[in-house]
């Protein structure tokens, strides 16, 4: 890169509306536009979600309100089974591709990396710019599919080939085009975003920032970064090659043509479960540095946690086969998967503890943060526990494909992903935009939230265990499944007041935008180098680089009288005594 | 609990129920003892005025102690699982029951392998959505599929498996109760895939001879029942 980030950051003139709210070069900025963007998607992504469970709750009924929608998507406001694939398709695509990596990676990333090592900007600022504008293209391709001929993508968002690859077998053609490119398009954006956080990690932390003094955040986004770059590469070759069989004739994919249907699973899988962890582990990070903050601790035995991040990492590339153990795969390689996917159990089991070891003995604080923190830990612990019914081939005959997937997604993606995002929302908004979020509509969002969620996606085991399978038109249409009728009711009235619950976060996050309380400078009493900055920070961050002299978590140390130690502070000799 | 699984019809069923209850009773006493453990935390350690945290940075024995305690867990369900896996996917029974299950767009085409008992030749008889198969005997299916993948699916036999086009993919089950049970398709297959449903029929002996005899499925001497 031409411009060197420190010369960039001098600059100090205050940019114009479009520089400083569009084509901003500012890190922080860039992480709000991701925030703003992903929101939205996450209304379309919700919003396919209720048309799915309404279809299974009351098949073929006509949806209140959807008269409006054209044909092929829905007749007289019913959905009609093509329609359906491709709700829950885009659902998953939605949420997985633009809410929850563009927020976790692309919002905490870009807003925090630089703030907590104590930098004034990325490495690269104009190619961040660039990841950004990138994103928004492809997220703009993504939704385009929806408007053309054939409708969009139905093949499952993970487009088992050779159904995603001949446009004959769905009956569409440019929608999974567009799916495809679009999604070779986000690669091309995440893999500009983890170069600069990688270098940026790497070279710009503050004087005194070591490696074992980086908060847990900045070492999940770190390992994601990594996981980022290697994972995203091999999803792009794969798409490459399914667009060309899908367009230039090749048959990588298809029997008919020499090809292989479980090479696509292998390669989507090589890139899918690390995608797994790219989704889980920025959450988990964001967790530990709230449990520490709100029980006023450090957190407990901070290297493990460091490394069983590091160890998920590493062991995350070869247990990818756990997603074929029915796919037709050797039955001797389901083995050896099987037993790599049962060691990868041990450091998140090593997580969970170390963040219980972390409340003990703490002074907690329930704020709306820690409140959401707290749900992420045992949310998470359960779709950690029903994996391992998964990791075990012998039961997976049996639940590989039912609802109890769909429960185990839900409660590591929406019970630790999306809760330890409106924790990191409401612990960073202050800092993001001068103003406190609303405590009250916050613990409100939050208790319907997590009963409403639970409502949802507990009674899915139920139905996984009783068979039901996932992704079909009509429970109603076999006969072992009638018994379950009645879940697929309940989850249904769950799941849209759990959506409904979501309007009163969108309300409090504008409404605080605007009429928030101001905030302090600290107003959680944190340690780490985000607090040390104005809020809002300025172009630049700092107004001198801190130097750093101990972790991040030095909560209630004996050196201090109050309960919270910054990482810069400097207690001369004494300063020597805390790691 | 039990009424959760769907009624067991097969003879290696109660092998996988057995491990899915083993699982259920570790993780659900994990579950509830981390969750227990945290909820005591939460109320005790709650923040008052004048107390202050306990400052410490971890425990190493404790660390070691809750690795190595899962660590065993799991290789002990890594063994006990991969023996059932073993006995399901890895050694095939001989058996004279064989048929050959083709998926496509949106069938389930069965095929017997008619009077002389040999599947693929022209004698084979041929069925949508029907499979006939006697109790007590061991039956092979040969699992392919015309366009996209299929998953074959017996959620009373526990018998799961993806039917992948350009392969022949075989796996066995043994019926033990008479009785009607939905094939459904487990793996997204298009529009129809909601609809993609056969019907296994299992038969005791006697009448699996009949039937077998009435449709020319299957040599009736030999391996009829
Ligand atoms: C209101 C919240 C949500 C509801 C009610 C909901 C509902 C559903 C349902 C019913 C399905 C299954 C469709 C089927 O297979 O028949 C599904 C699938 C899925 N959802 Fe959600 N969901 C919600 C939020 C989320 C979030 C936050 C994520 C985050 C990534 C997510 C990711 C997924 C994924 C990956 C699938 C798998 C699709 C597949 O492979 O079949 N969902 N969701
Ligand atoms: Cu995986
Ligand atoms: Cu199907």
């Amino acid at each position: 890169m031409t411009e060197a980030a420190p010369a960039h950051a001098e600059a100090h003139h205050e940019p114009g509306f479009v520089r400083k709210y569009l084509f901003s070069t500012d890190h922080k900025m860039i992480g709000k536009q991701f925030l703003t963007v992903s929101l939205f998607m996450l209304i379309i992504g919700g919003g396919l979600a209720m048309l799915v469970r309404w279809q299974l709750a009351w098949p073929g009924s006509v949806i209140p309100g959807m008269g409006w929608v054209p044909e092929p998507y829905m007749v007289q406001g019913t959905i009609s089974p093509a329609f359906y694939n491709t709700a829950f398709t885009m659902h998953a695509t939605i949420m997985i591709f633009f809410v929850v990596m563009p927020i976790l990676v692309g919002c905490f990333g870009n807003f925090l990396i630089p703030l907590m090592i104590g930098a004034r900007d990325m490495a690269f600022p104009v190619l961040n710019m660039l990841s950004f504008w990138v994103a928004l293209l492809s997220g703009i391709l993504m939704l385009a599919g929806f408007v053309v001929p054939g409708g969009h993508a139905s093949g499952g968002w993970t487009s088992y080939a050779p159904l995603s690859a001949v446009p004959a077998y769905t009956g569409v053609d440019w929608g999974q085009n567009l799916w495809c490119i679009s999604i070779i398009v986000l690669g091309i954006s995440s893999l500009m975003g983890s170069i600069n956080y990688i270098t940026t990690i790497i070279n710009m932390r503050a004087p005194g920032m070591t490696w074992f003094r980086m908060p847990l955040v900045i070492w999940s986004l770190f390992i994601t970064a990594i996981l980022l770059l290697l994972a995203l590469p091999v999803l792009t070759a794969a798409l490459g090659m399914l667009l060309m069989d899908r367009m230039a004739g090749t048959s990588f994919f298809i029997p008919k043509g020499g090809g292989q249907p479980l090479l696509w699973q292998h390669l989507f899988w090589f890139f899918g479960h690390p995608e797994v962890y790219i989704m889980i582990l920025p959450a988990m990070g964001i967790a530990s540095d709230l449990l520490a903050t709100f029980s006023r601790k450090p957190i407990f035995g901070y290297k493990a946690m460091a490394y069983s991040m590091i160890g998920i990492a590493f062991l995350g590339w070869i247990v990818w086969g756990h997603h074929m153990f029915q796919s037709g795969m050797s039955p001797a390689l389901g083995t050896s998967f099987m037993i790599s996917t049962m060691v990868i159990g041990v450091p998140s089991a090593i997580k969970v503890f170390n963040w219980l070891g972390t409340l003990w003995g703490g002074s907690i604080r329930f704020t709306t943060a820690m409140l959401h923190a707290l749900a992420f830990v045992s949310m998470f612990l359960i779709g950690g526990l029903s994996g391992i019914f998964m990791a075990s081939t012998p039961v997976d005959i049996f639940i590989h494909d039912t609802y109890f997937i769909v429960a185990h997604i839900h409660y590591v993606l929406f019970g630790g992903s999306l809760f330890a995002i409106f924790g990191g929302i409401t612990y960073w908004f202050p800092k993001m935009y001068g103003r406190m979020m609303n405590e009250t509509l916050g613990k409100i969002h939050f208790f319907l939230t997590f009963i409403f969620f639970n409502g949802t996606f507990f009674p899915m085991h139920i139905l996984g265990i009783g068979g039901h399978m996932r992704r079909i038109f009509n429970p109603e249409y076999y006969d072992f499944l009638k018994p379950l009728q009645p879940v697929n009711h309940f989850i249904t009235v769950n799941a849209l007041c759990l959506g409904a619950t979501q309007f009163i976060f969108a309300f409090n996050y504008y409404y605080s935008l605007y009429k928030g309380k101001k905030a302090e400078q600290n107003p959680w009493k944190a340690n780490t180098l985000e607090w040390v900055a104005a809020t809002p920070p300025p172009h630049g961050n700092f107004d001198a680089i801190p130097t750093v002299f101990r972790g991040p978590y030095e909560y209630s140390s004996p050196l201090v009288t109050e309960d919270w130690l910054p990482q810069n502070r400097d207690l001369g000799p004494a300063s020597g005594l805390a790691h | 609990m039990s009424q959760w699984l769907p009624e067991d019809i097969s003879t290696y069923g109660p092998d996988v129920d057995r491990l899915f209850y083993l699982i259920y009773y570790i993780t659900g006493f994990a579950c509830i003892g981390v969750l227990l453990c945290m909820l005591y935390f939460l109320v005790k350690y709650r923040h008052r005025e004048g107390r202050r945290a306990i400052y410490s940075h971890g425990n190493n024995t404790l660390e070691i102690i809750w690795t190595i305690v899962p660590a065993l867990v799991f290789v002990m369900l890594g063994f006990m699982s991969r023996s059932v896996w073993a006995h399901i996917r890895q050694t095939l029974p001989e058996t004279d029951i064989r048929v050959r299950v083709t998926g496509k767009q949106f069938n389930w085409v069965m095929q017997y392998p008619g009077l002389d008992g040999v599947l693929g030749t022209a004698d084979d008889v041929k069925a949508e959505n029907s499979l006939h198969v006697p109790t007590g005997k061991p039956v092979r299916v040969i699992l392919s599929s015309e366009d996209v993948i299929h998953s074959f699916f017996l959620p009373n036999a526990r018998l799961k498996q993806d039917a992948v086009p350009g392969r022949d993919i075989e796996v066995w089950f043994e019926a033990t109760k008479p009785g009607k049970y939905d094939i459904p398709c487990a793996e997204l297959c298009g529009f129809g895939h909601g609809n993609m449903l056969g019907y296994l029929t299992v038969h005791d002996p006697a009448s699996f001879k009949a039937w077998a005899a009435e449709k020319k499925a299957f040599p009736v001497e030999g391996g009829g029942a």
